[in-house]
């Protein structure tokens, strides 16, 4: 079964933040504001992720298949 | 010719560097001694390669065949590119490769290109290199051979040698590694399919077009078969380049070249993104991948340095640190921040500034956070380095939290180059 992950580009991120906050359950920031993921995403939270992704401001959230 | 047998001797097993140094590096003397190379056959290189197990020497020994096969799975006319960076400063195999065989290295390149139906090869060094002008005879004598070869002059930081920094500068004219996907053998050079191999990796392609899979295994481990250059120094009688046979142990290695010079405290095994290990047992351990991986070391570019006794553990590592911190293309949050920041914590581990346990327990979160979360693989090596470091030095680091007095003398152990220009104008 294909599953889904959370992919940050790091070079694209500019540690925003908003993705933690519209997923909290899955997205921690690290000191420096920078996003700590948690993979794969389970099926409960298939939408919030792909707003969150759709969200980030310098488009640098993905969501993947596996 | 070293013919399908070639000599083992006492000095490590000689396969790239078997030619007799006194005719010179030139196009006539590598036929005389190598014989010609012959054309790929039907098939190409990619069965052969894959059955000789030959892994990449660039530092993170990946299958070697199964990147050729990737490259060709890709589609469209590839491009091929042999780095000869040699990005890590504690490592000299790939420049003695260059200045005594830069035709095996060559012969590889062009065979993959053949193999592949690449048009363009593109060697690439550190700009300003001395060897830099010899390598484009070397490239000129072999320009009848039909393809584009070229050699590229990289800006000489340490993380523009990363593979898709190398893809990037030759694309945009900035050395800063991109995020993945794509990766270059996805989509490199001019958008094309690209493969990137170290030089050394290329000279063993050379040979295994040659004498064939079964003659590369005959030395070596089933795990990482063939031979293997290893840049050899610190405290040793003789420090240098020597080639060895996959499989001999750190402690013999020490020997080959002339054995220690005085008792020996540590091993930095792979470059500066490799791991440290104790001397004892560490001498015991193989140069394999899977068994230095197990020793929480790492193979990398094949280094083996002995740091003698007296060096403080704690500070070398807080020094390193600093030097792979300064060379983060801080691009990346985790790695422009975090690099920066494992360093400071260890410098306050070395100068018992603060609460040692709050500082141990604050390195340790941050090393936890480095992996996997750059673009390159910069950030990762430094985090196994780090590692290895506590584990190997933890006696020092206890004595270093429980104020007790250094057991170092004070000395600065490695020589690190310093660091570049870290303005963008460093990485064009
Ligand atoms: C920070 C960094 C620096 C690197 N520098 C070099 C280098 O100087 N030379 C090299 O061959 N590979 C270097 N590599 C590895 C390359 O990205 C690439 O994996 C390698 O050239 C592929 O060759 P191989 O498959 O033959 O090992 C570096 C990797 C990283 C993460
Ligand atoms: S929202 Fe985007 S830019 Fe902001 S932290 Fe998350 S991934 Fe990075
Ligand atoms: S991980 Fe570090 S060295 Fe690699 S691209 Fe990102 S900032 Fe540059």
């Amino acid at each position: 079964m294909s599953e889904r992950r959370l992919r940050v580009d790091p070079i694209a991120c500019t540690a925003h933040g908003l993705c933690a906050e519209l997923l909290p359950e899955l997205i921690d920031l690290d000191e420096w504001g920078y996003p700590v993921l948690t993979a794969p995403v389970p099926r409960r939270l298939a939408a919030a992720a792909a707003r969150a992704v759709a969200n980030c401001p310098t488009l640098a959230l993905r969501l993947e298949r596996t | 010719m070293i013919g399908p047998q070639q000599e083992a001797t006492l000095a490590g097993v000689a396969r790239l560097l078997s030619a007799p140094t006194e005719h010179g590096p030139g196009l006539a003397a590598h036929r005389a001694h190598f014989g010609p190379l012959p054309a790929p056959g039907e098939a190409g290189l990619i069965d052969p390669v894959t059955r000789s197990g030959l892994r990449g020497r660039g530092g993170a020994g990946f299958p070697t065949g199964r990147k050729i096969a990737a490259v060709a799975a890709a589609g469209g006319r590839p491009v091929v590119v042999a780095n000869g960076c040699a990005g890590e400063p504690v490592s000299g195999k790939d420049h003695v490769l260059l200045e005594l065989a830069p035709h095996l290295v060559l012969d590889g390149a062009l065979a993959v290109a053949t193999s592949l139906g690449a048009d363009e090869v593109l060697l690439c060094v550190h700009r300003g290199d001395p060897i830099a002008p010899s390598l484009r005879v070397a490239v000129a004598e072999r320009g009848e051979e039909g393809r584009a070869a070229r050699l590229v002059e990289i800006p000489g930081r340490y993380a523009a040698s990363e593979e898709s920094a190398l893809v990037n500068f030759i694309n945009t004219g900035t050395a800063r590694p991109t995020a993945k996907p794509p990766r270059p053998y996805e989509r490199g050079v001019g958008g094309r399919p690209t493969m990137i191999a170290n030089v050394e990796t290329l000279a063993h392609v050379a040979l295994v077009a040659r004498y064939g899979a079964d003659w590369f295994r005959a030395v070596g481990t089933a795990d990482s078969p063939g031979t293997t250059l290893v840049t050899v120094g610190g405290a040793v009688a003789y420090p240098g380049v020597l080639e060895v046979a996959l499989g001999t142990t750190l402690g013999e290695i020490l020997e080959l070249a002339g054995g220690r010079t005085g008792p020996v405290g540590a091993l930095l095994v792979g470059g500066l993104g490799g791991g440290w290990l104790p001397a004892e047992p560490g001498a015991a351990v193989r140069l394999d991948h899977a068994d230095l991986r197990k020793a929480g070391a790492a193979l990398g570019v094949g280094t083996v340095l002995a740091m003698p006794a007296g060096v403080c553990g704690v500070t070398e590592t807080a020094r390193i640190a600093s030097y792979l911190a300064a060379e983060s293309a801080r691009q990346c949050g985790p790695c422009m921040f975090g690099l920066p920041a494992v360093a400071a914590d260890l410098w306050s581990l070395s100068g018992a500034a603060g609460d040692p346990m709050t500082i141990m327990r604050r390195l340790r979160r941050r090393l936890g956070l480095l992996p996997g979360r750059g673009a390159c693989g910069h950030p990762d090596g430094f985090a196994r380095f780090v590692r290895g470091a506590l584990d190997t030095f933890a006696d020092d680091f206890r004595g270093h939290a429980h104020g007790r007095p250094c057991p170092g003398d004070g000395r600065a152990w490695l020589r690190l180059p310093a660091s570049g220009d870290s303005t963008p104008a460093g990485w064009r």
